[in-house]
């Protein structure tokens, strides 16, 4: 058994709020920089180069890469043989989201009630949290600030089996063509296939947090990973204002099934795909 | 890259006419930031047949909700945000006399023909290029509605700060006429 202040976990979560907005991931800026060597239009080469020019700015000058520094999503592991102490950890986490908000000059983009009053909390919180429980005596936070021009423009629809591969990236597709360029292109698509209607939404959010460069281990799914990129960057869309990388990354994550069900999700990241991960 | 074309504001129906999808526009003057919280509000007002907290004749609006400043500097990160939400209030606004839009993605039906009725021009800034473009950003004011936080209306002092004429008075669209030549499904 091993016993973890929640404090830490405020600490943890306040710090990677803020590095999650400031420092785009290397794998991203590398993507972007292989993206604008191969990207056709001129015009798109010259998209890419501000969206590279930004990214060293915020890096080097700790400002946010973009102004919607999104809703907090949390993914966090707890290990079994861990006691957690010193306070309610959902508490210990918005504290630590409020923290980083605050403190980093976010921008606070949650409203409290979703339909009729839409009040700001003025803090970022609550923060989306997801906990699973794993083996051992480790946390580990996966830290995603979700902005919702790209959010905004994703799906979640129930197939049924004989819609099968055909189905999925038809469905893929048409939330692309539909997006355009509001995602704030190139962007990163994070699929979820299977489970249940909502596993199948966590299944697509988890896949934006892997590594882009990081193939499924399911041959046939890193295949269809490949083949949905290339369908993508067929449509046009670009670099907002057209061109060849609408998509710089399809990752692809799946999960059983029901004999009756096919879910597919597809959640859209704009060009900062940012987040941040910690082990304690 | 084509020559870019300088605008001042405020921006009359008559030069706002003059420009044409695909132009590259540098704006320097005063803009006027306002996304959703802030449409809503105002349309509601005018609704009631209220007068609104600020004069639109001639003005650019930039949809717009900011990072706060840090210490020292005029404005946090400030990119565009998606035109598209404020489609549902945009007839009713340019009937203010707003002759110049800036935010990023396509605009409905009703808006582009609001747009050729009142002599409107639409630019994009670059979508996530918010700290690039903070840094052509000299002043941030609030005008009203300071309770919406980042969604405040307020008035940006602007140098050179770069767009892309997407969609014209006349109803040309340049995404579509820059994307089409890389479709290819």
């Amino acid at each position: 058994m091993r016993t973890i202040e929640v404090e830490q976990i405020t600490q943890a979560i306040a710090k990677m709020c803020m590095e999650a907005c400031y420092y785009l991931p290397e794998d991203v800026y590398d993507a972007l920089v292989e993206g604008q060597k191969t990207e056709e239009s001129p015009l798109g080469k010259d998209i890419i180069g501000q969206i590279i020019k930004n990214a060293d700015i915020a890096r080097n000058e700790d400002r946010p890469i973009c102004q919607d520094t999104g809703m907090t999503v949390i993914f966090m592991e707890i290990g079994q043989d861990v006691h957690f102490v010193g306070g309610n950890l959902e508490d210990a986490v918005n504290a630590g989201v409020a923290k980083g908000y605050t403190e980093g000059y976010l921008r606070k983009s949650v409203v409290a009630e979703p339909l009729f009053n839409r009040k700001n909390t003025t803090n970022n919180t609550p923060a989306v949290l997801h906990t699973c429980i794993v083996p051992g005596e480790k946390v580990k936070i996966k830290l995603a600030p979700k902005g919702f021009g790209s959010e905004n423009k994703s799906e979640l629809k129930m197939l049924v089996p004989a819609d099968g591969v055909a189905g999925v990236k038809k469905v893929v597709l048409d939330t692309i063509l539909h997006a355009g360029e509001n995602p704030c292109p190139p962007i990163v698509v994070g699929v979820g296939i299977g489970g249940t209607m909502e596993k199948a939404a966590i299944l697509s959010k988890k896949a934006l947090l892997r590594h882009i460069t990081e193939r499924n281990a399911h041959p046939e799914y890193a295949k269809l990973e490949q083949e949905l990129l290339e369908l993508i960057n067929k449509t046009g869309i670009g670099p907002q204002l057209g061109g060849t990388t609408t998509a710089l990354a399809v990752n692809v994550e799946w999960y059983p099934t029901h004999i009756a069900g096919l879910p597919v999700s597809v959640n859209i990241s704009c060009h900062a795909t940012r987040h941040a991960e910690v082990e304690l | 890259m084509t020559e870019k074309i300088r605008i001042t504001t405020p921006l009359t129906e008559e030069q706002a006419r003059k420009l044409k999808a695909g132009d590259s526009v540098l704006i320097t003057g005063t803009i006027i930031s306002a996304r959703d919280a802030a449409h809503k509000t105002m349309v509601e007002a005018l609704e009631r047949g209220e007068k609104l907290p600020v004069d639109w004749q001639n003005q650019i609006v930039y949809y717009l909700g900011p990072t706060p400043a840090k210490p020292g500097n005029p404005i946090g990160s400030a990119g565009p945000t998606t035109s598209g939400r404020m489609d549902a209030y945009t007839p009713k606004m340019l009937e203010q006399g707003i002759k110049g839009m800036v935010g990023k993605g396509s605009r409905s039906k009703a808006v582009v023909d609001a747009m050729k009725k009142h002599g409107v021009v639409y630019m994009a800034a670059v979508g996530g290029a918010a700290a690039l473009i903070s840094k052509c950003i000299k002043k941030y004011e609030v005008l009203a509605y300071p309770e919406l936080g980042p969604e405040a209306v307020a008035a940006l002092e602007v140098v050179d700060f770069p767009a892309i004429v997407v969609i014209d008075s006349e109803g040309n669209s340049y995404y579509e006429e820059g994307q089409k030549p890389y479709r290819r499904l």
